[in-house]
């Protein structure tokens, strides 16, 4: 993709302009909260996972009993800020993130996506929230498994065992993913700490949002 | 990508304020927990496949693709302690005894010079994985009982690690194969600590748990009590292949 640094210089002479409210604190704390349990969860992981680094680190028992936390608080976070009265906006971003319309699967063609106008969130966002969000079930779920597998038969404790590894696989590249996406684009990163984003950026990158905002203004005034 | 239906609509291109906005996303939602229950429900028969897949690319256990794809053909480390236990080469001891005529505690030298067995054979975990191809060194384990004397009364083997907790048991008929061995190589190197070194045991026909890590005493007896994992629900007959409601293919 590429950000068009060149334009977003060019006609936005002082980034105090006029900013969008983008995350509210409630998303932040959801945000940045989960971001330090899953990087524990992905640090540890590897620690049990690769011989070379649990040689080296050792405590096997500790290290294990960490991940086991973490990973049980992993969706926590998510739950209790949908939950009460200050969870109107992650409420609201969640229906964005996991409304795909047909037409979107189009953003994924560089030379079709110029045409679509997009919202608040573009598909290939909406598609990380949902497939990391239900990786991390599958891996709580299977990972319960693993860390308490008297219950259950053997089969499905090797079962459990295969998907784990793979869905932490998969969900291991779509966070590194993300980090890269976020440091390639330090202005929609710094959004998720102060909460803003500037106008110009929003009508590049969100139109259909901001288009939104407006006319929501103007019905209130 | 196209659209699902391959539908092309150019004139509406509105993605947030499209005719019919569809949340397709519960429905991929609901596909990652579904694809997560079949890999359950598959994960056993899917391991063996990708294991064998790999294979094909690496030769050498650990290498390559291999190394990098999660679910097969490496060895994971597991122990049953806190933490891996080191002992150095000079300070290590295996004590033989039980119902032995002449029990004895051998050095690692004293197993070097003793007649060694070369292997090249598969290492098979009943959680799955399966590291083709192991080269094992060692001496074999009726070597050394024939050289202590296995008194009449004795009809199984146990072993114990000095991790402190984990214990194993063959019976004598099992014990006197000539593919289960006291190995202190394996990768072609001296076994290191995360594998069991100085010596641990490899018994090649039966699953990986038989295999005892950080070998520390063979005790002759009358009847084996169940090793660890057996005490937790594996099976003490561990043939690959044919226990655990596996279906391996077995180490031959």
């Amino acid at each position: 993709m590429g950000e068009p640094i060149s334009q977003l210089t060019e006609r936005d002479p002082s980034p105090m302009a006029e900013s969008l409210r983008r995350f509210d604190a409630t998303e932040r704390v959801l945000h940045w909260v989960t971001a330090i349990d899953v990087l524990t969860l992905i640090v540890t992981g590897a620690i049990l996972y690769f011989p070379s680094f649990s040689v080296r680190v050792g405590r096997r028992l500790l290290i294990e009993n960490i991940h086991t936390l973490t990973g049980i608080f992993a969706l926590v976070p998510l739950v209790v800020a949908m939950w009460g009265r200050w969870g109107a906006m992650v409420r609201s971003d969640v229906v964005r993130l996991t409304t795909l319309d047909q037409r979107e699967w189009r953003w994924f063609d560089r030379t079709r996506r110029m045409k679509l106008e997009l919202g608040k969130f573009n598909p290939g966002q909406k598609l990380n929230a949902i497939f990391s969000t239900a990786g991390l079930v599958v891996l709580l779920a299977t990972g319960l498994v693993l860390r308490f597998p008297n219950p259950f038969p053997l089969p499905i404790r090797q079962g459990a065992t295969f998907v784990h590894d793979w869905f932490a696989f998969a969900v291991g590249l779509l966070v590194f993913g993300h980090i890269g996406f976020a440091f390639f684009h330090p202005r929609s990163l710094w959004s998720m700490l102060s909460g803003r984003i500037d106008r110009h950026w929003a009508e590049m990158h969100a139109p259909a949002w901001v288009r939104e905002l407006d006319r929501n203004e103007a019905k209130v005034e | 990508m196209t659209g699902k239906n391959g539908e092309v609509n150019e004139s509406v291109e509105h993605a947030e304020t499209p005719s019919e906005p569809k949340r397709i996303g519960r429905r991929l939602f609901l596909s990652v927990i579904g694809l997560g229950v079949v890999g359950v429900a598959l994960g056993p028969g899917l391991s063996n496949i990708e294991s064998k897949f790999l294979n094909i690319f690496s030769k050498k256990p650990g290498t390559g693709l291999a190394s990098l794809l999660p679910g097969a053909s490496q060895f994971r480390i597991y122990s049953v302690t806190n933490t891996i236990p080191i002992v150095a080469n000079d300070a290590y001891r295996l004590r033989v005894g039980g119902l032995v005529r002449v029990p004895r505690t051998l050095t690692l030298a004293d197993l070097m010079n003793m007649p060694a067995t070369s292997l090249v054979k598969d290492f098979q975990c009943v959680t799955g994985w399966r590291v083709p191809n192991v080269h094992w060194k060692g001496v074999m384990l009726r070597d050394l009982l024939d050289a202590v004397g296995v008194e009449p009364g004795a009809k199984a083997v146990e072993f114990a690690s000095f991790d402190g907790e984990y214990t194993e048991s063959l019976t004598l008929a099992e014990a006197r194969r000539a593919d289960v061995i006291i190995a202190y190589e394996m990768l072609g190197a001296p076994v290191t600590p995360e594998h069991g070194g100085p010596v641990r045991l490899y018994v090649a026909p039966m699953y990986g748990y038989k295999s005892a890590k950080w070998l520390k005493s063979i005790t002759l007896v009358r009847a084996g009590v169940p090793g660890f994992w057996e005490r937790n629900g594996y099976d003490v007959e561990g043939w690959i292949g044919r226990s655990n409601g596996r279906t391996d293919q077995p180490v031959d």
